[in-house]
Order: structure tokens, then C-alpha cells, then sequence
């Protein structure tokens, strides 16, 4: 038992402490109130999309990465998980692709 | 421990039953879960044999008046339902349950109680699905339940057919995402010491490769399967086109989950085959190395073929080629595999026991259907193919003549272990025979049907086409499948009662689950073994000399074994205790199904209250018995 | 006997004991996220398809309130501090820091259920229900799939509450792996509202 417990607080080193959490948190909420402002900027039109998914990517990594420990836990969890991503924007991307060629088709068509 | 303190409440003591009922219902045991998996799937085998019968008896002649036009669609629809997920899933989880653990030199899974969890729940779904023959008839709108027939509510008042699929399905959805995580769970971390990936036997590689399959495709059939439940029971326009719905995207959210899901039926066989050639060929499997990567690559590739279901869809010229493209490309990796089997079995000692007839049934039929699959890729043949019998050709040689012989093969081979008693080979050998001849008369002629036009689901044709001769041989056949399924059970019954001792390694195998005695003890490793090669039981017993032919290690030469180990067997062994929360929590779950049938709010608050409580049971109880 | 009992039951938890050296249960649940990603995925995936989708009905733009979304959102990422504040507690055996946060946790997520509820009233008001489009049944099904895994997760949180008040989550280090897996699952739910967020409610 006792050196699960060691080895549990050697562990705990290696994770942000508590203040860094905080500042993590804060950088979120900034990141967030940024994608709304975003959303009111007219003149960004075509840049809205990437502008707002690149914002979303960062928050994602710093919840996963921070908040979940990926970056501090095995590279195995950050392999399912990843794979579980990959493997869904992959597939879903592609069907979304295969209803907006159908619909130029028939879009030409008419 | 802290538990010790407190007295615990009687509804939280673990059961101790050892034996009768009790026994089972509670048990956590890997091996008697699998018991149970493998018997629930061939009863539901039997019943979804009995639907093919019925089919092929109305089938036999032109105008058959045997059964009408409805119930022909419910037989056909429940048949494929129940073959893909209730014989040919659970089956292959039978041999997940009982020999992953085995094979990787572990006492039990990772999670015990989610194991027994899988089981009731795959039980209950199967016997919920199996309840619409009871309350207005069974699903009727073909295994894939194609929108938007099957998701506009009933025709009739009161019709629930498709809602006892749609819910059905879901509850199996859970016991194989349950199962998935506990396998992937145990293959990575329970391994014997010294177990490295690569020293993996091939069926815990094509376990791994299924269970991850499992894990990925079900979350999204179980997506579509929600979408239809809300269409049917709430009104949502999902796959209502009248409504703006697209039926085209159940049929993409299906294939994504049922292409994937024709290699979650077809790996296990192809992981048995791959442990049965090589024992059997008294030589290593060869390149192996391949077969795995191959294994691997079918898992990847899997995710990148759905469309070709769909060729006559209309998804365009773009799609429908990457489609046709990736679909040749899937027929590699496959290849890689066949070509490895038959090279592991040239120039090998080979032994012609049963379990080798069915491997080698299994790689000939899964040739058959496997270059008939291959037809399919061509767009434009596949467009003369759609909807008929050449279909139905294909997917019975792969999914019969693959998945179910290749299962066979591994019930005969692993019998010994099971039951300690040997099968009878001479009526093993009528069994195989008769199977293999009445499947190729029941299946074969579906080529020649198919091409002449014959098209699927239709259920009854008229006279002077054609087909009067080959639908005639077809149910034949099928007779003789059923006749040569009772030569299996009659063997079966016969040999667990009075069997040949079979002792620890009757086929002279090479993988860990034949160092142990037949049938296993419950803990199964008195020691846990430390593995130093791939196949490692075999390089204890066997050197190579000069010329890389096996020469038996002398007596006694072999370094520690099991012999010792046995002596003080199960002393201080402590194995998971059983328990009934996770019969408790399953059991909520169909409740929870006929709650949405009935439209009954209080009916689903007592099946979640029920589920909820199954889990609060499994975390309160003690993590042992009191006193043993 | 004894220690070997005490060994034995501790084999499911002991990160010592598996082949990888990681713990069964940690595995096994990002196991479960991973194809939590697929399923999350394909409501997504429904909901592009369907976003403009509307029929007669109202559009997107006719029914979201992206102020008070944002703000729920900023509740729900809020949370996450708290349930990774109730982590750091256990880890250092301070249970009376852990159900603080523990309840904090709860009440953010209940706060953002409670902002789901009074939305999707809004909508039903503006004539925006599961059977007026398309676009109403796949924003009110992803949404509800979405709170129903915070509501879940809020009965998980108040489990461990208990747990911890009736002394169950010792020894600590086990009482921190169940919450660690209880965090987990939340940061997650987290993550995919803040992919909800942006993709269904800012993308224009």
C-alpha cells in the first residue's frame, strides 16, 4: 500500500498546482468572452470560421491537456482519445462531403 | 479493511453460492460468462435457423402459400438481426470471455463485474427483441431498418415492430460498448509478464483489432438508432423527408456502424483459424507479422468503405469511385491473410483433425465470398447486383461459410479445454461434411438466382423464370445445414457426458491456455506463467534442430512447469467474489424499452430507479465476501 | 492469507499490477471517451447537415441568444475548475476542500442545466420544438444528449459527496482515483460543449 501511495504523490508533482488551474480557467473565460466579441465583427466575414475554430481548438487542448492531464499522463490516453477525434472528423467529414456533392449535382442539374 | 468496521447490510453482501443456479446468475468468472454467452447464442442459432427454414420452406416452389407476405417480412428481418447480433457477435464474445484471459496468462478480466454486466445485457436485449413476436408482431424492415419506411410510425395503430428493433439494438449496443472496454482493458494490461505485443497470439491481436471496432462503431449506430426513436415515438424529422429529413443519412450512419461491424463478425473466426492452422500444420503461423498487420490494417481500412452499400444511392461519380477504390483496396490486406494461412499449412505434418476441416472450409468458402465481394466494387456490376440474390450470395459465404464454420472450427478445438473430455472425431467429421455441402447447396445457387434476376426480400416469385430449379436445391440445402446442426448437438451432449479424457494438451497446441488443466481451474494459472517467445507453450516443449524442424525438449529439460505449481493449487489464489448488481442494473434496461413502447413515464422511472439502483449496489458492496 | 486477500482485491486498482503499468479503470474510461467521440460526432455531424434546414419554422438566428449562451458556457468551463480543485483536495487527503468543491461543481452544473431548460423553453416559445424541422430535432436531440450527460454527471458528483461523508473514500489514494474518473467524464462533457458552443452557436 505504501508505495502506491508514494508513488501517488510523486505523481501529484508532476501537475500544475492549484493557482495554475486558476490562471487556466481565466485564460478559458478570455478566450470565450474573445469568440463572442469575434462573432460581432462584421467585417471578418470568410476569417469568422477559422478565426472561431482555432479559439475552440485552444480551448479544447488546455481543458484535455490541463484539466484532464494529457499532457502530463500517459501517451497511451492521448492515443485513444485522439484516435476516437481523428477517426470521427474523419468519417463524419467525409459525410457531410457526400451531401454537399449531392446537392451541387443537383444543383446543376436544375 | 474499512468496510470491516461497519456491519454491512444484507443487500450488499456478496453472494457465496458456488454451485446450482445462483452459482451462475451471480457468478463473475470469465469462463462461466462465456459458457453462458456461447449457449444463449446457439439457442438464439437454433431460432434464427428455424426463421431460415421457414423462409427457404416457402421459397421451395414458384407461388409458395407456406406463410404470407407479412410474415415473411418479419422472418427475414429477425433471422438477419439475430444471426448478426445475437449468434455470430455474442459467439465471438463467448470466445473473447473464455480464452482471452487464458491466452494471455491472466486469472480473470480487467473488469469482472462489467463482464457479467455485458452478458445480462445481451441477454435481456435479445429476449426483448424476441418479445415483438408477442405483442404485435416481430421487426419487419430488414436488418438495416432502412429510413424512411422504418422510421415513419406505424402503418397500423399500435404497430411497434420497428420500435422493438430500434430499442432492442441499443440495449445490445450497450453490452458490446461495455464488453469493448473491457477487453481492450484487458488484452493491454493484463498480459503475462514477458507478453509483448508481438509475442501476442493472433487471436487476442484480432480480439483487440474487433473489440476496438466495437468500441468506435456502436456509439454511432447507436446515434441512428436514437434519431429513428425520436422520429417514431416524438414526432422528429430526422429521416422524414416530407419534413426537410434526409433518409440518406440513416443509410450513411448505418454503413459507418455495418461495415465496420462485417469485420467485427469476421475477425474472431479469422483470429481461431489463425491458432488452429498452425497447431494443426505442427509448424509457426507464417509471417506472422503480416497476418497481424493485416488484421490491423482491415481495422483502419474498415472505416473507409461504408458507400459501397450505397452505390445506387446516388452519392455522384466522386464518391462513388473513392468508394470503389477503397473497396479493391480492402480486398488486399484480406488476401495477405489467405495466402499466409495457406503457406503456414505447405510443406506442414498436417493432421486432418475436425477443428483443421473447419479452418480449412473456412478459408475456401471465405474465398468464395470474398471474390464475390470484390464484384461488388465495380460500380456499375454492383448496380446490376443491388438488391439481389448475388447479395445474399456474398454475405452468406463470408458470414456462414466465414464467420459460422470458422466458429465451429473453435468450438471443436477448444472443447477439450472446456470440458476436460475430447469430441467424438467421427461424428465431428459427418458435421463438417454435411454443413459444408448443404451450406455451398444453399448458397451457391443464390449466384446463379441472383444473376438471373432474383431479387431479395420478395416472398414468393412466380413460375417459368428460372428459378424454380435452383430455389428447389436451395432448400434442400438448407435441410441439411439443420440435419447436420443435430449431428453437432447430438455430438456435443455426447461427448461432455462421455467424452475421451482429454487431459492438459491433447492437439500438442502452442499457446498458453494448454499448460493448465482441461477443464481450468477457476483462478486457471496457479502460477502466473513469464512468456519469452510467441506461441510459448510450444518452444517449451519443442527445440528446433538444424533444419528448423521441431525436436521435443527431453523430459525434465523444460525449466519450471506447472507440475510444482500445481501442488499447492489455489492456496492463497483470491478471486473476484460474485454478485447480483449487474443482473440488477441490466435488468432496467429492457424495462426502460417498454417504457418508451408504451409511451409510459412511470414505466421509465421504474427501469432507470432500477438500473440506477444495480449501480449504487455495485459500488457500495464490499469488495469481498464476509468470511471465507 | 490475509495480505495475500488484501493484494488480490487491490489488483483492480493497483497501477503496479497491469502489464502497462497504467490503471484498468483510467484505460478503460478514456476508452469509453474515445468512442464517446464518435457518438457526440455523429450528432454534430447531423446537426451541420441540418443547421439551415428549417422549413417555416424559425432559423437560428430568429431563436439563439448568444449572450446567454455565452454565459452558461463560461458556467460550465468554470466548473471544470472546480472539479479539478476537488482532485488536487483528495490527492493532498483534505476531504472537507473536496466536498466543497465537489458541491460547487454540482451547483455550476446544475446552474447550466437550469439555463438549458429556461432556453429550450424560449425556443418552444418561439416556435422552435423537435418536430418543426430538421433543425429543431437536431439541436433539441444534441443539446439533450449533451445535458443529459451534465445531469449524469451532477449525480456522479454527489455520489462522491456522499462517499466522502460517509467515510467510503478511503483509503484516500483509491478515493481519488474514483474521483479522478468522475473528473474525467466532466472535463469531457466540458470539452464538447465548448465544441457545441462554437460550432453550433457562434459559426454563422
Amino acid at each position: 500500500m505504501s508505495t502506491t501511495e508514494t508513488s501517488l504523490e510523486e505523481h501529484a508533482h508532476d501537475h500544475p498546482s492549484e493557482f495554475q488551474y486558476v490562471k487556466i480557467a481565466i485564460f478559458l473565460g478570455i478566450v470565450t468572452a474573445l469568440e463572442v466579441v469575434v462573432v460581432y465583427i462584421d467585417s471578418l466575414t470568410n476569417l469568422i470560421v477559422p478565426i472561431l475554430s482555432a479559439m475552440m481548438i485552444v480551448k479544447f487542448v488546455a481543458v484535455a491537456g490541463y484539466f484532464m492531464h494529457l499532457k502530463f499522463d500517459s501517451k497511451i490516453f492521448r492515443r485513444f482519445f485522439i484516435l476516437g477525434i481523428i477517426l470521427a472528423m474523419a468519417i463524419y467529414g467525409v459525410v457531410l462531403w457526400t451531401f454537399t456533392f449531392a446537392e451541387r449535382l443537383a444543383g446543376a442539374a436544375s | 479493511m474499512a468496510m470491516v468496521t461497519t456491519p454491512t447490510p444484507w443487500f450488499l453482501r456478496r453472494p457465496k453460492a458456488s454451485h446450482g443456479i445462483w452459482s451462475w446468475v451471480t457468478t463473475v468468472d470469465h469462463k462461466r460468462i462465456g459458457i453462458m454467452y456461447g449457449y444463449t447464442a446457439f439457442v438464439f442459432f437454433i431460432l434464427g435457423g428455424l426463421e431460415a427454414l421457414l423462409i427457404r420452406a416457402q421459397l421451395a416452389t414458384p407461388e409458395g402459400k407456406l406463410i404470407s407476405a407479412d410474415l415473411y417480412n418479419q422472418l427475414f428481418t429477425t433471422h438477419g438481426v439475430t444471426m448478426i447480433f445475437l449468434v455470430v457477435m455474442p459467439m465471438g464474445a463467448a470466445f473473447f470471455n473464455y480464452f482471452i484471459p487464458l491466452m494471455i496468462g491472466a486469472r480473470d478480466v480487467a473488469f469482472p463485474r462489467l463482464n457479467s454486466l455485458s452478458y445480462w445485457v445481451f441477454l435481456f436485449g435479445g429476449l426483448f427483441l424476441y418479445s415483438s413476436w408477442f405483442f404485435g408482431g416481430a421487426p419487419d424492415g430488414g436488418w438495416f431498418g432502412y429510413a424512411p419506411l422504418s422510421s415513419s410510425a406505424g402503418f397500423l395503430p399500435g404497430d411497434h415492430r420497428i420500435d422493438f428493433y430500434a430499442l432492442g439494438l441499443q440495449i445490445l449496443g450497450v453490452a458490446s460498448i461495455v464488453a469493448s472496454a473491457n477487453f481492450i482493458t484487458t488484452i493491454l494490461n493484463m498480459r503475462a509478464p514477458g507478453m509483448k505485443l508481438m509475442k501476442m497470439p493472433v487471436f487476442i491481436w484480432m480480439s483487440l483489432v474487433v473489440n476496438f471496432l466495437l468500441l468506435f462503431a456502436m456509439p454511432v449506430i447507436a446515434v441512428a438508432l436514437f434519431f429513428m426513436t425520436f422520429d417514431r415515438t416524438f414526432g422528429a424529422l430526422f429521416f422524414a423527408p416530407a419534413g426537410g429529413g434526409d433518409p440518406i443519412l440513416w443509410q450513411h450512419l448505418f454503413w459507418l456502424f455495418g461495415h465496420p461491424e462485417v469485420y467485427i463478425l469476421i475477425l474472431p473466426a479469422m483470429g481461431i483459424v489463425s491458432e488452429i492452422l498452425p497447431v494443426f500444420s505442427r509448424k509457426p503461423l507464417f509471417g506472422y507479422s503480416f497476418v497481424v498487420f493485416s488484421g490491423a490494417a482491415i481495422g483502419f481500412m474498415g472505416w473507409g468503405v461504408w458507400a459501397h452499400h450505397m452505390f445506387t444511392v446516388g452519392l455522384g461519380p466522386a464518391a462513388n469511385s473513392a468508394f470503389a477504390v477503397s473497396t479493391m483496396f480492402i480486398a488486399v490486406p484480406t488476401g495477405v491473410k489467405i495466402f499466409n494461412w495457406m503457406a503456414t499449412m505447405a510443406g506442414g505434418s498436417l493432421k486432418f483433425k475436425t477443428p483443421m476441416l473447419f479452418s480449412i472450409g473456412f478459408i475456401a468458402m471465405f474465398i468464395i465470398g470474398g471474390l464475390s465481394g470484390v464484384t461488388h466494387s465495380i460500380v456499375p456490376h454492383d448496380a446490376q447486383q443491388q438488391d439481389t440474390y448475388y447479395i445474399v450470395a456474398h454475405f452468406h459465404y463470408v458470414l456462414f461459410g466465414g464467420a459460422i464454420i470458422g466458429l465451429f472450427g473453435g468450438l471443436y478445438f477448444w472443447f477439450p479445454k472446456i470440458y476436460g473430455k475430447m469430441m467424438d472425431e467421427r461424428l465431428g467429421k459427418i458435421h463438417f461434411w454435411m454443413m459444408l455441402i448443404g451450406f455451398n447447396m444453399t448458397f451457391g445457387p443464390f449466384h446463379i438466382l441472383g444473376l438471373k434476376g432474383m431479387p431479395r426480400r420478395y416472398y414468393t416469385y412466380q413460375a417459368g423464370l428460372g428459378w424454380e430449379m435452383w430455389n428447389m436445391l436451395s432448400t434442400v440445402g438448407a435441410f441439411l445445414i439443420a440435419a447436420s446442426t443435430l449431428v453437432f448437438m447430438h455430438n456435443w451432449v455426447k461427448s461432455k457426458r462421455k467424452g475421451e479424457i482429454a487431459g492438459n494438451d491433447p492437439w500438442d497446441a502452442r499457446t498458453l491456455e494448454w499448460t493448465i488443466p482441461s477443464p481450468p481451474p477457476e483462478y486457471n494459472f496457479a502460477v502466473i506463467p513469464t512468456v519469452t517467445e510467441r506461441d510459448d507453450f510450444w518452444h517449451r516443449k519443442y527445440k528446433e534442430d538444424k533444419k528448423g524442424r521441431p525436436v521435443p525438449v527431453p523430459v525434465g529439460g523444460s525449466e519450471e512447469h506447472s507440475e510444482d505449481a500445481e501442488h499447492d493449487a489455489g492456496h492463497g489464489i483470491h478471486m473476484p467474489s460474485p454478485s447480483y448488481f449487474p443482473l440488477v442494473a441490466a435488468i432496467g434496461m429492457p424495462v426502460a424499452g417498454f417504457a418508451v413502447i408504451l409511451h409510459s413515464w412511470p414505466l421509465g422511472i421504474v427501469g432507470t430507479v432500477i438500473t440506477l439502483a444495480g449501480f449504487y449496489g455495485w459500488v457500495l458492496e464490499p469488495a469481498t465476501a464476509e468470511e471465507h | 492469507m490475509h495480505d495475500a486477500t488484501v493484494e488480490e482485491t487491490h489488483a483492480e486498482h493497483d497501477p503496479h499490477a497491469t502489464y502497462t503499468g497504467l490503471d484498468n479503470v483510467k484505460l478503460a474510461m478514456w476508452a469509453f471517451l474515445g468512442s464517446e467521440c464518435l457518438f457526440f460526432g455523429a450528432l454534430i455531424a447531423s446537426h451541420l447537415l441540418y443547421r439551415n434546414r428549417t422549413g417555416t419554422g424559425p432559423t437560428r438566428h430568429d431563436v439563439y441568444d448568444i449572450p446567454y449562451t455565452s454565459v452558461s458556457s463560461f458556467v460550465l468551463l468554470m466548473s471544470s475548475l472546480t472539479m479539478v480543485l476537488a482532485l488536487a483536495a483528495i490527492q493532498r487527503g483534505d476531504h472537507r476542500k473536496l466536498r466543497i468543491w465537489l458541491l460547487a461543481t454540482s451547483l455550476l452544473g446544475a446552474s447550466f442545466i437550469g439555463g438549458q431548460f429556461f432556453e429550450f423553453t424560449e425556443f418552444v416559445h418561439k416556435g422552435l420544438t423537435l418536430q418543426t424541422s430538421p433543425f429543431g430535432s437536431s439541436f433539441f436531440v444534441l443539446t439533450g444528449f449533451h445535458g443529459t450527460h451534465v445531469a449524469i454527471g451532477i449525480l456522479m458528483l454527489l455520489t462522491m459527496y456522499t462517499l466522502s461523508k460517509l467515510g467510503k473514500l478511503d483509503p484516500f489514494s483509491e478515493g481519488a482515483k474514483k474521483v479522478e474518473m468522475v473528473g474525467l467524464y466532466w472535463h469531457f462533457v466540458d470539452i464538447i460543449w465548448i465544441v457545441i458552443f462554437t460550432v453550433v452557436y457562434l459559426f454563422p
